[in-house]
């Protein structure tokens, strides 16, 4: 197919500041501090890097909180019940009072599992969720590193999380521990063409793997964004980006790996106190990062949806909000699926529907049938 | 449709299998249907996925209402609430032996609920009294045994003993639970 | 990691190795979430596909069928509560059935509604509280708490009838313990009219659902013959197509009075079994209002004195429809206070029988679809 007559829509990009050099206060200031305004030098890198890591763990903890929070009290409204009430305001400090619990239990490994690999796994998943979290272009401003191959490295690096849970679940030396981690194992495989194809997409309507450009690509009103913008093929691709990434989430109705009724806890049977909470904290944080994604991808990012309303980060946040909302209305509805029907769902139902979707779009884009 | 009497005459195997009316689209032929024959393209790829859709769409909408309806709510906060709520007057806490203003019970140590309880956890020990009569001496009641069937209030006759209405019983003096329930020995 | 036995354990048929691929056995339970209650399977497994099943029972047994020899005929009746708990006034009933007949008491007219009224109010509790422990199995945690936020209302009519929510001990030799409460029919007549709409409702969320009709349509089929071999009764009997319910077949207490269907499936898999229970609540609905418009007035306890004993060498037997199946009871006497023998027939212990049958070459997660539709109590299994 021919695309080359399509060109990439950059509109008024010249009216606002290019967010690609843009500089936040803070790092000016660390800068100036360090005699270095321009460049910046050693000093001024290093204080800068540490403070950018300090703010994506506490972005993640904090994230994990509310999460866990909002989860634990939306499941309650759904169920009839009321949710945490007892712990703060509205049960607010509740995921505080579980972390502390956590934390303070003893850890327990089995007499046969392997050390190495069951110590290793539940650092590894963090460790993803925080490499994604700094290529996720927060505001116009707000962003820590701009890859050109943005959408590619968050493609690769999401495969690290399901990395974590088939080292654990080997490691843990239990049988229910290791088909958990045999299915997530399986399901990532199976769902990450799906949503890569979601990806593609988007990359073929905007000629950009640059997420800051693929954001800055979708400005003006909500209907520059890929969601409405691509007439059709952009919402079915939403529509398969909320499926798949529930199963890369391991969410219900995608659940199999943890399974509680037929494998007891899946993966982390084995696991308590930090070791434990560290991928329960991932899960939260994984479930921001896919939100926030398919928001940049789809939902124009941090762009307001009026031209006349300000952009900003918190666009981004209600956007990614409201997808997890919708995760976690799934969670508390469906039941889980079994294993054999997940699979057949993606490699008969959504990849053949992916491909068909990707076509349709192409011949969209080629012809020039975008709003 | 049969009526009951006909259903006594013929033997199960010949009888005609009554099937509900509202069963709808989930009656037993119906899945055969979707279940056993192959299915063609259409019902299969095209079908299948819409009407499943629609199904899961149906359920989300159910739990979004639950979620809007603020009065679903069912919650009790009990340690909240423990001044308004009431147990009903037939609910079965432990045995209790009512006195009444005097501080006299009715219980005249005739044992029958004693032997009615099938755990022993009531012991009646009678004393004589001046009148050399045999009357109540301590009624000794292990709540630690007891497995609130009320057998025991049944087989008074006298209604000197009922079941409490109080449902907080935990305790972490395994001791308490055996209590004398009589406030004074005898009866005059 | 060992995974692969050479010995063969015992009750499978062949060792987990030596095959093409390499079985393996896992254990599920004692402790473990779907098994409801102490229930052992212990399962040969090919990747994530089950082989073969061995139930170990046994780990709750409290030996009643002894303790009852012990007691006298009325101290039985609440033992007869810890048998199957969710359905105890009806195992109640078949003990006050044999006793009845033994001892040959009478029963008197409001007395038989009353417990043909608890005994359907039961029977839909007990199958609100499967419909919830189904779903949650299959992974819908919200239908769990429906389920049990509809129960609680049937438990708290329990609760004001006879002071207790789980272990009732209500009916007696001759009638139950008391009347019914002040404005009892009205209630459970709004609770019918309830239910109607929230059956419906339940269709929508679990029984339309496609997951739901995709797991259990086609899984765990279970013929007519292997129902009838094994000894299946009840909505797993009649999910396979035979038509036997005790309370059409062999009525006891007044239930050849009513007008009811019996709920027939014909292919026998998880989702008739499902459908069946569904059905068979609409049913109860029907008895029950039957039964409230023509409970009359009178005694609830037969006034003559009674002397519950049965004479020696008398045979006395009951079969009563619970939630689950045909419970039977069968009391020997001889001449005493206390029966010779007591033998309970529980119709659980012959499901989970027939769990191989039924779970055997479909996947790890089917086996906890076929467990959730057998709705197991595992107390009556051990007794």
């Amino acid at each position: 197919m021919d695309t080359s007559t399509h060109q990439p829509v950059q509109q008024s990009v010249a009216e606002r500041l290019d967010p690609h050099t843009a500089t936040t206060p803070l790092g000016d200031w660390v800068r100036e501090l360090c005699d270095a305004p321009d460049g910046g030098n050693l000093l001024s890198m290093t204080i800068n890097v540490i403070i950018i890591i300090i703010a994506i763990c506490a972005f993640s903890s904090l994230t994990a909180m509310v999460l866990v929070w909002m989860e634990r009290k939306l499941a309650g409204r759904f169920q009839r019940r009321l949710g945490p009430t007892r712990t703060g305001p509205f049960g607010l400090l509740q995921t505080a009072a579980d972390g502390l619990k956590l934390f303070l239990k003893e850890g327990f490994r089995p007499n046969a599992s392997d050390p190495f690999t069951y110590y290793l796994a539940p650092l590894l998943p963090l460790t993803g969720a925080f490499m994604v979290l700094a290529v996720i272009p927060f505001g116009p401003s707000m962003w820590i590193a701009d890859p050109e191959l943005g959408l590619i490295f968050i493609s690769a690096i999401a495969g690290l999380g399901v990395l974590a849970l088939l080292i654990g679940s080997w490691g843990s030396n239990n049988k229910y521990s290791l088909m958990g981690g045999l299915r997530a194992g399986a399901q990532a495989i199976s769902y990450e063409v799906s949503l890569i194809l979601c990806f593609l997409l988007i990359v073929l309507a905007s000629g950009e793997t640059n997420l800051l450009n693929i954001v800055e690509g979708q400005q003006g009103n909500f209907w520059n964004w890929w969601i409405i913008k691509l007439p059709g093929a952009g919402f079915i691709a939403f529509i398969f980006f909320i499926i798949t990434s529930t199963a890369e989430l391991n969410r219900t109705p995608f659940d199999t790996t943890e399974a509680e009724s037929e494998l007891t806890g899946g993966f982390h049977t084995e696991y308590s106190g930090i070791a434990f909470s560290m991928f329960f904290l991932a899960e939260y944080v994984h479930m921001f990062i896919a939100a926030a994604i398919g928001a940049t991808l789809f939902l124009g990012g941090y762009n307001a949806p009026f031209e006349f309303l300000p952009d900003g980060w918190w666009w981004l946040m209600a956007k990614s909000y409201a997808i997890i909302f919708l995760y976690i209305w799934f969670r508390w509805t469906f039941p889980r699926l079994r294993i054999d029907q997940l699979m057949a769902l993606e490699w008969k139902f959504l990849l053949p529907l992916s491909l068909i979707n990707l076509v349709f779009a192409g011949i969209l884009i080629a012809m020039g049938w975008i709003l | 449709m049969t009526t009951p009497d006909q259903h006594q005459d013929t033997p199960p195997q010949n009888r005609p299998q009554s099937r509900p009316q509202n069963m709808g689209a989930f009656t037993p032929e119906a899945q055969a249907e979707d279940t056993c024959t192959k299915p063609s393209f259409y019902a299969y790829f095209i079908k299948r996925p819409i009407v499943g859709a629609f199904s899961l769409l149906t359920g989300m909408g159910i739990t979004l209402k639950t979620l809007c309806n603020v009065t679903s709510t069912v919650t009790q906060e009990y340690p909240e609430n423990r001044d308004t709520l009431t147990m009903p007057p037939a609910f079965r806490g432990q045995v209790i032996m009512p006195h009444d203003e005097e501080g006299e019970h009715k219980c005249t140590a005739c044992t029958l609920c004693e032997k009615a309880c099938p755990n022993g956890t009531i012991s009646v020990l009678p004393m004589k009294n001046i009148a050399n009569k045999k009357v109540l001496g301590k009624y000794i009641y292990r709540f630690d045994q007891c497995t609130l069937c009320s057998l025991c209030v049944e087989a008074c006759p006298f209604d000197a003993i009922r079941m409490g209405n109080d449902f907080e019983h935990a305790t972490v003096d395994k001791d308490s639970l055996v209590m004398v329930l009589n406030e004074k020995e005898g009866r005059l | 990691m060992d995974l692969v036995q050479t010995e063969i354990p015992e009750g499978f048929t062949r060792s987990a190795g030596g095959g093409h691929t390499e079985e393996y056995y896992l254990n599920m339970g004692p402790q473990h979430p779907s098994t409801h209650g102490v229930l052992r399977l212990m399962v040969r497994l090919d990747g994530e596909t089950v082989k073969e099943i061995v139930p170990h029972i046994g780990y709750i047994h409290r030996s009643i069928e002894k303790m009852a020899e012990s007691q006298s005929l009325i101290q039985n009746i609440h033992l007869t509560d810890r048998l199957d708990y969710l359905s105890c006034h009806m195992t109640n009933l078949g003990l006050c059935l044999a006793i009845e007949q033994g001892a040959d008491v009478g029963v008197p007219e409001r007395a038989e509604y009353i417990r043909i009224i608890v005994c359907e109010l039961q029977r839909i509790q007990s199958h609100l509280l499967w419909w919830g422990c189904f779903a949650m199995d299959l992974g819908a945690l919200t239908a769990f708490l429906y389920g049990f936020d509809e129960r609680e209302k049937i438990t708290d009519l329990f609760e004001e009838l006879c002071g207790a929510r789980l272990t009732m001990n209500y009916f007696r030799p001759g009638g139950c313990v008391s009347d019914l409460p002040n404005e009892f029919i009205p209630r459970i007549l709004k609770i019918c009219e309830h239910m109607k709409t929230t059956l419906d409702e339940y269709d929508n969320l679990v029984s339309k659902n496609m997951i739901i009709r995709e797991r259990t349509q086609g899984v765990g089929i279970l013929s007519k013959e292997r129902a009838l071999s094994h000894g299946c009764t009840g909505p797993v009997a009649r999910a396979s197509g035979i038509n036997y319910d005790v309370r059409k077949d062999e009525p006891y207490g007044i239930y050849n009075r009513f007008d009811f269907d019996v709920p027939l499936g014909a292919t026998g898999d998880c989702y008739d079994r499902y459908t069946v229970r569904i059905e068979e609540m609409r049913q109860s609905i029907r008895i029950l209002e039957q039964a409230c418009k023509d409970l009359p007035d009178g005694d609830f306890r037969s006034k003559e004195k009674p002397n519950y004993k049965i004479p020696k060498d008398e045979h006395s037997f009951s079969s009563v429809e619970t939630a689950r199946g045909n419970f039977s009871t069968y009391v020997v006497s001889d001449g005493g206070k206390t029966p010779y023998r007591i033998k309970y027939r529980s119709p659980n212990f012959s499901h989970i029988g027939a769990i191989n049958d039924m779970a055997s070459g479909y996947k790890l997660a089917d086996l906890v679809t076929v467990l959730a539709t057998l709705d197991p109590v595992i107390p009556d299994i051990d007794r």
